[in-house]
Formats: structure tokens, C-alpha cells, sequence
């Protein structure tokens, strides 16, 4: 198991420490949304809320909001993305992360699915 | 709600066979891209050749004994000057000179050959209909079926199925034998490279598909790459670029405008004043190219302003474009600021983007035009 925890809106979280977080788009989603040319990113130090638009991808096809899995103040964002957005498609999980975020209440994390329940919360939408 | 069902191309199975990722297009279901995705199939075509279905697109035959004077009474065009084989892009235009359509019209020997588009068939076939049922006959030819070979090497793989098909100049067409099969070839296309349109029969289009994807070039490309490389060219979409309140003058193609049908007080079409009237004062907007020193996309509909921040235009077309490497746009803007190189900025998501206004098209066309 990859230890990741995944969102109804297909964004991935990782724990990096008791109160930070990785946070991406899953494999799933870059495949719908095709070939990703554009990342914008959040300023470091936004605050965000749970399921608010705090990102947004641009592939060639159409630009797509992306919410935030969970509460907290944004803690640095993935600089590479601007130059190498195409990182988005062949390494979501890795190199094609977005944003860390320093968690308001690390509870919130228990609401998401672990990768079992995504993968067939995926096949049964 | 009302649901129409969606329209099927002979193609269809192919599609399906070959994981195209299948969209609504004009009634029609239609593969907006295969496994490569839009931008590799986009670099594809503008180094390889693309084979493209496009057999949801209008296909009509005039003919009779006036059928290009007649025609010539609902474009701004010359038809009854064309050489057997020669191909024109036209318009078909309104009392306001507004554009009912963009067309492809090719002098067949005994016959006009004419291409629409898909999401226009109806209301043009009528117009046709309407306006010239009299003078000649009409027959949208619904048993065909019409692929695009485009790429640099195109040529190369119509070589080994229809050498004669290779002479033939850009813009000119001819019916040859392909696979067997009678077919309408044109040397022509939506991509800015050289290529071939093939109109055949519907029930002969998956034969003849799947034989030219055999060839070690070819691979099939879908919608969303053909909207990128028409975009790169420089061409209009119609129902995005251009419409029924924008004139052939506003959409920068004066070059479609006949100067001496303008000059002949015989000749007549709907707008015709209207066009006189703006070749000589000029209009209040032009469509012109925009190139973006930001990296955001800047798609249809967001608006242009000038230094002030006031609104001076707006994109029709726009998106990443895969030869550029940066995003590019067409708009309509205020003539004032229609100049080259003029700064200008659009607002993507509230963040500020520059642009400048470039010829277009933003990708140098290749087409094949052989020394006489």
C-alpha cells in the first residue's frame, strides 16, 4: 500500500510529519484531464478551508479547479511545476506535486480513503 | 430535456479500436483524442502524418449549367473563373455581410464539389436550397465519407496508393483511384501542413482508413489536436472565430473578397455593400493573432485590455500551442490597438498576463506548390 489518502476529487495527500502534508492530483485524474500545460499555484501562506478552489490545472483540453482535501495555511508550493507542468502527467505521485500544507486539525485526514477504497470509489464512477 | 441522439461516422468501430477518448462534436460522437494524448498527436502531424476523420463535416454537389454563377450569388468569391480542379475557401455571407459559413468549393469538371461544416449542414443546405434550387441542382452527398492526411509526409504515403494524387498542387483536386476505390482527393487542409482531403464512399471509409494506417507514418489523430494545429495556422473556427455578426472584412479575410466582383456593378451577393462600405472606412474591430509572455492558457471568451485595464476585445480562439511552446490566442480587438507588437494584457483567474499582437500564423504553413 502506498500510504497515501486520497479525495472524492481526486487530489492524493501524503503525512510528511504530525502536522504537514504533500499534496497532488492522483493518476486518475491527470489521465482525464490529458496532456497539463499550466500549473497556477497558491502564494505560500494562503490560508485555505477544506474543499475550497486553491488550485487550478490547465491542460490543452480545458482548465479544472482543484480543491483542498483538508484545512491549513499553505507551507511552500512546487516551483518546477511553472517550467515542467508535463511532470503533473508522468509523475502525479512524485515529482507532479502541488502544494505542502501545515494541517489546521489533523483529523480531517481520517475523513479521506486510503488507496483501497479509492481505487474502487474510481472504478464504481 | 430533449436528447438527440448522437451521429456515428463510418468510423466509429476504428475509433473505439483504437481507445479514442469519444466526445459530442456537432451531433456527431467524435474521437477528441487516442491514446497519445493532444499535444504528442498535435507534434505527430507537424513532423509525421496525421490521418484525420473528418467525415462528420458537409459534403455537396452543385451542378447544371450555371451552378458556379449561381453559387457566385451567395459568396463574396470568384467561381465561375476556375480552372477545372482548382479549390477555393469561401464564405457564405448575409444581408449584413455576416458569415453564415466558411466553406471549400472545387471546380470537379461537371460539377462544383463543396465541403461544410458539420454544425452548419442544415441551415446551409437550406440556404442553398432557398436561394438557388432554380438555378441548379443540390445534393449533400450523405454516403461519403472524408479523411485528412496531413503532415510532411503525407506525400510520401499517398505516393505508394495514388502516385497521379501527388502531382496535384495545393489548393487543386481530382477524383482518383485509392485502394480501388473511387475517391475526391484535394491537396489541402486545417493543419498548415502539406496534405490531402479524401472524400469516398461511406462504405469503403474503414477499408481505406485502415490501409493508410498500416504505412509506418501514419497514426490517427483526433479533434483536439486538429483544433490546436488549425490554431497554430492561423485558421478560423467557425462558431468561435467567426459567425453571423462578424463581415469577412472584421475576420481579416479581405483575401477571400473578390476585388473585381466588388468593381462590377453587375455583380451581386448579399453584404456586398456592407463589404464596400468597410474596405473603405474600415470596421471598428479586426481579428488579429496574439502571443503570450505568460504561461496561462488564455481561452475564448476572456477579455483583452489595453494599458487603462479597459476592455478593448476578446478572445475567440486560444490555448497552448504545442509548436510554440506557449500559449497563443486569435481575438477581436478595437482597430486602434490592432497594430504589431502592440502590448496589451488579458486577465487570467485576476492574475494579469501581457500579450502582443503577431501576424498570424503563429506556425510558418508548408504547403506543396510545384514550380510551373
Amino acid at each position: 500500500m502506498s500510504g497515501l489518502k486520497y479525495s472524492e476529487d481526486h487530489e492524493w495527500l501524503r503525512v510528511d510529519d504530525d502536522t504537514t502534508v504533500t499534496i497532488g492530483i492522483t493518476d486518475f485524474a491527470q489521465d482525464q484531464l490529458g496532456d497539463v500545460v499550466y500549473v497556477e499555484l497558491p502564494d505560500e501562506g494562503k490560508q485555505v478551508t477544506k474543499d475550497e478552489d486553491i488550485a487550478v490545472v490547465e491542460s490543452v483540453k480545458a482548465a479544472s479547479d482543484i480543491k483542498s482535501p483538508v484545512s491549513g495555511s499553505v507551507l511552500e508550493v512546487n516551483q518546477q511545476l511553472s517550467d515542467e507542468p508535463e511532470k503533473v502527467n508522468t509523475d502525479p505521485t512524485g515529482e507532479g506535486w502541488f502544494f505542502k500544507l501545515k494541517l489546521d486539525d489533523p483529523s480531517e485526514i481520517d475523513q479521506l480513503m486510503d488507496e483501497a477504497a479509492y481505487l474502487s470509489f474510481i472504478k464504481n464512477s | 430535456m430533449t436528447i438527440t441522439e448522437l451521429k456515428r461516422t463510418p468510423l466509429y468501430p476504428l475509433h473505439i479500436e483504437q481507445n479514442a477518448q469519444m466526445v459530442p462534436f456537432a451531433g456527431y460522437e467524435m474521437p477528441v483524442q487516442y491514446t497519445k494524448g493532444i499535444k504528442q498527436e498535435h507534434l505527430y502531424t507537424r513532423k509525421h502524418a496525421g490521418l484525420f476523420d473528418i467525415s462528420h463535416m458537409g459534403q455537396v454537389k452543385l451542378w447544371g449549367e450555371h451552378a458556379a454563377q449561381a453559387l457566385e450569388t451567395l459568396i463574396p468569391g470568384e467561381i465561375q473563373h476556375l480552372n477545372p480542379n482548382d479549390q477555393r475557401y469561401s464564405l457564405l455571407i448575409n444581408e449584413q455581410a455576416g458569415i453564415i459559413d466558411d466553406l471549400m468549393i472545387t471546380h470537379a469538371g461537371d460539377y462544383l464539389f463543396v465541403v461544410i461544416n458539420a454544425a452548419c449542414k442544415e441551415k446551409d443546405i437550406s440556404h442553398l436550397r432557398d436561394h438557388l434550387a432554380g438555378d441548379c441542382q443540390i445534393e449533400e452527398l450523405t454516403e461519403f465519407a472524408l479523411l485528412a492526411l496531413q503532415g510532411p509526409e503525407a506525400s510520401t504515403v499517398m505516393k505508394r496508393f495514388c502516385p497521379d494524387a501527388t502531382r496535384l498542387n495545393f489548393m487543386t483536386g481530382a477524383r482518383f483511384r485509392l485502394n480501388g476505390v473511387d475517391c475526391f482527393i484535394n491537396r489541402c487542409g486545417y493543419t498548415g501542413e502539406d496534405g490531402f482531403e479524401i472524400s469516398m464512399p461511406a462504405v469503403n471509409a474503414d477499408e481505406i482508413a485502415r490501409a493508410l494506417l498500416a504505412e509506418d507514418e501514419v497514426e490517427l489523430i483526433g479533434l483536439g489536436a486538429r483544433d490546436s494545429l488549425r490554431l497554430e495556422a492561423g485558421f478560423c473556427l467557425y462558431g468561435h472565430d467567426l459567425n453571423e455578426n462578424i463581415t469577412p472584412i472584421e475576420a481579416n479575410l479581405n483575401w477571400v473578397v473578390s476585388k473585381s466582383r466588388l468593381q462590377d456593378s453587375d455583380a451581386s451577393y448579399p453584404g456586398i455593400e456592407v463589404i464596400r462600405h468597410q474596405l473603405a472606412h474600415g470596421t471598428e474591430q479586426l481579428r488579429v493573432g496574439l502571443l503570450s509572455e505568460g504561461k496561462a492558457p488564455i481561452r475564448e471568451g476572456i477579455a483583452v485590455l489595453n494599458e487603462k485595464e479597459e476592455e478593448i476585445g476578446t478572445i475567440c480562439s486560444g490555448g497552448f500551442a504545442p509548436s510554440v511552446g506557449k500559449p497563443v490566442a486569435m481575438a477581436y480587438l478595437n482597430k486602434q490597438y490592432t497594430s504589431l507588437d502592440t502590448r496589451l494584457m488579458v486577465k487570467v483567474r485576476d492574475r494579469i498576463q501581457h500579450v502582443k499582437v503577431v501576424k498570424l500564423p503563429f506556425v510558418q504553413h508548408s504547403y506543396y506548390k510545384r514550380s510551373k
